[in-house]
This record gives structure tokens, sequence and C-alpha cells, in this order.
């Protein structure tokens, strides 16, 4: 080989072979997706804890589509962000992008459920916006920050493909911040809550994925 | 005897996956001449991978190096324990689309055709515009500049690559390349200027 001319392909695998110290293998994304739920687990819990009205909580819980909803929210976020970890890793299948639908279908039959029964207590109220525009502030607020925590995570693996890990990271991170919204919103959902809430989340979807994309690429 | 014929091939797709993975899990441990083997050995695979994209043969080149330099940036993912060809395939994939859709988004703002053009009665009238139509005029202002600032033109501006990427594939340093592609683009706006 010594004289033969090089290509520009060989010159750049003879400057990747100069750069290429050891790397830390990433952890399979699974076990990373464990890990980072644990954390968040552990931080949230705390915060429910210390000021969450857990008397009100469970006066809400008792009819069962608050129940479903719950479940609901919280199967999503915890599908949505193994998603995310699993899509981060370049050969893994596109589909994975699929595994939070069931649970978001139940979320979605769950909330719309509770609105109907409320439509059926009170008709006048349901048009009502009232503190509605809290739920706006909490998802948002609580919604980037848990975004943020994630995105952080999921940029470890420096994702080839970065547009699905960045919409199942904002879906996720969405229906985190609506599960922990369920402990400090103490008044049945109205349709305009119902509205107001989906709109925050569709916010924070589109917000964490134009902005995580770049990101995480 | 076909079957026979194909559990052999089969068998000896497992083994070179086998020792590539091995090859890259030493790699990962900093073992650059495995490294090195490595990738001259997948050159041909990537190449086929490339072209099965409909990738035009004057584009497969870029591809590689594409995937070369992606392969590096995320290598720390590779698990051993799983095979390697899928990895590297899907890679490969991912960075034919993103090079398709690179061109496709040039494609849409490019012009071809000389009816397009506006020309005048007066043959002399038309000595500029008909340069340009035919890339002349580009190609020679682009030809006249220093290598180093070709080279980071075509890989920044052209490839789209980012500057770290295109330190790594000049050998410049990185902040070579961003000198060298700001006097590049100085350049060519004086040319264009005294050039009408």
């Amino acid at each position: 080989m010594a004289g033969a001319p090089q290509t520009g392909t060989d010159q750049v695998i003879a400057r990747l072979m100069r750069d290429a110290p050891p790397v830390r293998r990433l952890r399979p994304p699974f076990l990373r997706a464990c890990l980072w739920l644990a954390a968040f687990a552990a931080v949230s819990t705390a915060g429910i804890m210390l000021f969450a009205d857990m008397a009100v909580f469970h006066h809400r819980m008792v009819t069962f589509e608050m129940q479903i909803e719950l479940f609901g929210t919280l199967a999503t976020g915890l599908l949505a962000v193994i998603a995310a970890f699993e899509l981060s890793m370049p050969d893994r299948s596109h589909r994975w992008a699929l595994l939070p639908f069931p649970a978001l279908a139940v979320w979605l039959a769950g909330s719309g459920a509770g609105c109907y029964r409320s439509w059926l207590v009170s008709r006048d109220g349901m048009w009502a916006l009232g503190d509605t525009w809290h739920c706006f502030g909490f998802v948002m607020g609580f919604g980037l920050p848990i975004s943020l925590a994630l995105l952080w995570a999921l940029r470890a693996a420096r994702p080839v493909s970065p547009f699905p890990v960045a919409l199942m990271g904002g879906v996720g991170a969405a229906a985190l911040a609506a599960f922990l919204l369920q402990f400090f919103h103490p008044f049945d959902v109205t349709f305009m809550d119902l509205s107001v809430h989906a709109l925050a989340v569709l916010v924070l979807v589109c917000a964490v994925t134009w902005r995580g994309r770049p990101a995480l690429g | 005897m076909t079957s026979a014929r194909q559990e052999a091939r089969e068998q000896d797709r497992r083994d070179q996956d086998r020792h590539w993975a091995e090859l890259m899990r030493a790699a990962q441990d900093g073992d650059t001449a495995a490294y090195g083997e490595l990738l001259r050995d997948l050159l041909p695979v990537l190449r086929i991978l490339t072209r099965r994209q409909g990738i035009r043969p004057d584009h497969v080149e870029d591809v590689v190096q594409d995937v070369l330099l992606t392969i590096h940036r995320v290598r720390h993912t590779y698990d051993p324990a799983r095979p390697l060809l899928p990895w590297v395939a899907a890679i490969t994939y991912r960075r034919a689309i993103d090079l398709s859709r690179k061109r496709g988004r040039v494609a849409k703002w490019e012009e071809s055709g000389s009816d397009r053009y506006e020309t005048y009665s007066d043959p002399d009238a038309n000595k500029g515009l008909d340069a340009r139509e035919h890339g002349d005029w580009l190609a020679q202002a682009v030809a006249s500049l220093p290598p180093k600032q070709r080279e980071a033109l075509r890989l920044v501006k052209l490839r789209e690559m980012s500057i770290a990427e295109a330190a790594t594939v000049s050998g410049q340093t990185p902040g070579a390349v961003k000198v060298n592609v700001h006097r590049a683009i100085a350049a060519l706006r004086a040319l264009m200027a005294r050039d009408g």
C-alpha cells in the first residue's frame, strides 16, 4: 500500500483513526429510561408530598373516569419516555414511536368521559374558564424543566434521526406534567378545562419538537 | 445443493459480522488499528448500501464519508452484543435520506434552461448572461480561490457539513475552516461586484 495514492475517503479514515480515543459504551436504552424515570419519580413524589392537597385528590379520584384518566396520563408519559430512549439509538425501528399511542387513547377517553360526566351534572358550568389558565401555566411551567432534563439525558446518544426522539420526548414531558397536574387540580374538568389542557400539551409537544430537534442533532 | 450453499454463505456473513463486532468493541476501547481495519472493511458494504438508496454514482462517496463521520460520532452507542451490520445499515440509510433531501432543497432553487434568461437583441449585451448561463463564471470564480478556501467552502456550504465535520475531512482546524469559508465568500462577493 505504501506510496499508493490516497482518496478523500482514505484520508477521512486516517484522520478518524488519529482522533479515536476510548469511549464509554452507552447503557441499554431501556435501562437509561428506567433510571431517568426513577429520578423523575423521586423528585415528583417529594413535591407531591410537600405541596399537594391529598384530601382533595382522594375525593376526586373516587370516579372511575378520573382513575382511567390518571392511569392513561401516566402510562403515556412512561411509554413515550421509553420510546424516546429507544429511538435515540441508530438501529432501533421507527415503530417504537407507536408505543405510547394506546395509552394516549386511554388518556383521551378518560378525559372525555370525565368532561361528559361534568356536563351531565352542570351544563351551564361547562363553558366557564375559571382558573383553567392556571392549568396551562402548570403544564408549561413543569413541562419545560421536565423536557430539558429529558433532552439532556437523550442527548448522550447523539441521535442520528433527532425528529422522532424530540417528538416522543415532547409527548412524554407533556404527559408527565399533565399527570402531576392531577394532584394540584382541585376541581372537576369542564369542557374549557379539557380544551386548555389539550392546548397546553400541544404547545409543549410542538415547542420541544421544534427546539429539541436541533439540540439533539 | 443450493440450500447448502446458501447456508454456507449465511454462516460466512454471521462470522464476518462477529469479526466486525469484535473490531468495533476494540475500537471503543481505543484500539485505533482495529478501528482503521473496521472502517476500511466496511467501505465496500457502505458503497453498496448507499447505491441501494438510489444515490447518484457521483454522490456515493459523499454519503460514504458522511456515514464514516457519523459512525465515528456515535460509536459509543453500539452494543457489541448486537450485530454490527444493521447498526451500520441504519446509519447509512439515514445519511442517504439526509443527502437526498439536501440535494432536493438545492435543486428546488436552481434554474436550468437557456430560455429562462432574458436576452437582448445586441449580441454583445448577452455576453455576461451567457457566461453565467453555462455555469462558467461561478465555476471559474470558485476555481480561482486558494485550495484551502475552496475545500472549506465546498464542505461547509455545498455539502452542508458542520464546522467540526469539515475540519475532520479537510484536516484543517475548526477555526481555520471558519476563516477560510468567510474569506471564500468575501472573495466571491468581490468577484461578483467586479464582474457585475
